[in-house]
């Protein structure tokens, strides 16, 4: 169902933007869900990029899920790798392992590390966590498919908070040396990261980039930049399949999206980055989410 | 007696990996730019579609290569030990070294020989830190003959692995029927009133050290580490037994490297008195090669004295 190289960017039917949508609101209440029983996790981040996971996972990575060392599938690499939970239940929606699975998240024993560990869960293109460093993994992966001559893609996600560590733009130069137009990083621009940057903006606090900021220097070092509200899915679809019709650069998707996406009290604000839900605070987020307050997929909170 | 003189380790590494390319279309060269020291260029020249130039990025060149490893490719890195070890080791912490991925992280410039480019060039606690990263196996060979051998088993090797490869030209120790066994301790001298043990290209001169001690009436067997970890534990009891003392030099810190790990097996289990010669926790500066050694006291003169010294107060 995806359209590869050559193939032109077409708009998908509103029932398939309403499937993806739905995919994404699951995303979400497995977020919640997930954090609020194992006491621990990230929050704004998860919500902040699961319409562009659901998009990636149910309508544009061509992966088998039953097969996920399949040798041709395109690559993901969580590079913001603190957002692990929201990838695992895109995962575990897709049939990677079972919904009920979620609920080891973070614990002791758990193929769901509290972030990503591609030794314990299959499927998982890269460990990552420590931040920048998915992008140069990445670069590794869509080379090597040059050299191997696997036609696969290889998706990259960043923070815009990660994009302050030094090495995305040592990849970036690199990438982009190399032509890497099978390369496409997508930063989930949420305009927050953990602590921030003393300011006059949300939280006293101001995003981690000046406006137009991301999409110059990606520019700059020589890449395709494409932007795209991250919250709709169907433009998001659209531009993953526009991004991976090469031009011969590697392809940046700056995503605009709100950090605690889908739960107003938690949207744009730092201290969701992680924290803690309290018992009225889940009610409250699964009832914006539109999901019965206790257990509705057999799930306790 | 003397030792022959060898051949510079850094040839060695880009004829190498060059002949193993050779014969595994999965091998390629990856360079911080600094081929034409490291004689990447070796490799570069016979194989020029598999040399790849990644700049002065030593971060990303440590991730790019783990993302080339799980499609299935052996990189070989290019850069200097100053370089490999430190400046990219958070990559290779949690994208190599977790993960387990068949990079090969061989650098050249270990220990003093940097060809006088002074501290900021000149690391010597390498092999304390990698040894101290969980899946990370290290290999520190003496001579160019046993860094020929030990580039043939990294190659062979599946998993991430630390080959620390010297500048220049040591003293040959090993004839071309030498074998170089992973993980294995080989005995270069027999000796019964103390135990060298050394690595790396240090051997060669802690060899012609125990020709001093022997000079002077004194026993000296030597036994050469060329894998820091796995540690060959079992050969190091025998030579506690044997000798009832140890005394380690190596051409690194005695923080953690060689010495610290033999003293950690020994004290646990045949606890025997350990000393350690090497570098104390001091700077060090650009100088020639002869004035190096005998500041940091291992040239084969200064550990023959530093031994006896040893043995005397003991």
């Amino acid at each position: 169902m995806t359209a590869r190289p050559g193939s032109l960017p077409s708009r998908i039917q509103a029932a398939e933007a309403a499937r993806l949508a739905e995919i994404a609101r699951r995303i979400r209440v497995e977020v919640i869900r997930t954090v609020n029983h194992a006491r621990a996790g990230h929050i704004g981040g998860p919500l902040s990029a699961a319409d562009i996971l659901a998009a990636l996972y149910f309508h544009v990575l061509r992966i088998r899920p039953e097969e996920p060392t399949w040798p041709d599938r395109d690559r993901f690499i969580l590079s913001k790798g603190h957002s692990s939970i929201a990838l695992y239940a895109a995962m575990a929606l897709r049939g990677y392992f079972p919904v009920e699975e979620l609920l080891t998240f973070d614990a002791a024993h758990s193929r769901l590390q509290g972030h990503p560990d591609m030794t314990r869960l299959p499927g998982l293109d890269m460990s990552t966590g420590s931040l920048g460093m998915g992008i140069s993994a990445g670069m590794g992966i869509a080379l090597g498919a040059r050299l191997t001559g696997r036609d696969c893609l290889t998706y990259v996600m960043l923070g815009d908070g990660e994009c302050q560590e030094g090495e995305v733009w040592e990849a970036a130069m690199a990438a982009a040396r190399y032509g890497l137009d099978n390369l496409i990083a997508i930063v989930d621009h949420n305009r927050l990261q953990q602590y921030g940057w003393p300011g006059d903006g949300a939280d006293g606090r101001i995003p981690p980039q000046a406006p137009g900021e991301l999409a110059a220097k990606w520019s700059a070092f020589g890449w395709r930049v494409l932007e795209v509200d991250g919250h709709d899915v169907a433009a998001v679809v659209r531009v993953l399949e526009e991004a991976g019709r090469g031009d011969g650069r590697p392809v940046v998707v700056i995503a605009a999206t709100v950090k605690g996406k889908g739960v107003s009290f938690m949207e744009g604000h730092y201290f969701w980055h992680t924290r803690a839900i309290r018992p009225e605070e889940f009610d409250a987020a699964m009832a914006e989410l539109g999901e019965p307050a206790a257990g509705a997929a057999g799930v306790p909170r | 007696m003397t030792l022959a003189p060898g051949r510079p380790m850094r040839e060695i590494f880009g004829e190498t990996v060059a002949e193993l390319a050779s014969g595994d279309p999965r091998i390629y060269m990856l360079d911080g730019d600094v081929g034409s020291s490291t004689r990447a260029d070796i490799f570069e020249r016979a194989h020029p579609d598999r040399y790849l130039q990644m700049g002065i990025a030593e971060q990303n060149m440590l991730g790019v290569a783990a993302g080339m490893a799980t499609m299935g490719l052996i990189p070989f890195i290019s850069t200097f030990v100053s370089f490999a070890v430190v400046r990219p080791l958070d990559q290779i912490r949690v994208l190599i070294a977790q993960p387990r991925l068949n990079v090969k992280i061989t650098p050249s410039y270990a220990g003093l020989f940097t060809g006088q480019t002074g501290m900021s060039h000149i690391i010597v606690n390498d092999l304390s830190i990698m040894r101290s990263l969980p899946n990370m196996v290290c290999v520190a060979p003496a001579d160019h003959v046993e860094a020929r051998l030990a580039l043939q088993w990294a190659a062979a090797y599946d998993g991430p692995c630390y080959v620390r490869l010297g500048r220049d030209a040591t003293a040959r120790l090993f004839d071309d029927d030498h074998r170089f066994e992973f993980g294995a301790a080989r005995w270069i001298r027999d000796g019964g009133d103390v135990t060298l043990v050394s690595t790396g290209a240090q051997t060669p001169r802690t060899v012609e050290a125990a020709e001093l001690l022997a000079a002077d009436g004194i026993s000296a067997g030597v036994l050469h580490v060329a894998t820091v970890k796995p540690l060959d534990v079992a050969a190091l009891v025998a030579a506690a037994e044997r000798t009832g003392h140890v005394i380690t030099v190596e051409e690194h810190t005695v923080l953690g490297g060689l010495g610290g790990a033999v003293a950690e097996a020994l004290s646990e289990i045949r606890p025997t008195p350990v000393h350690r010669i090497g570098l104390r926790d001091v700077d060090v500066e650009s100088g020639a090669s002869d004035a190096l050694l005998d500041i940091y006291g291992l040239s084969a003169a200064r550990v023959a004295d530093q031994v006896k010294a040893i043995l005397r107060r003991s």
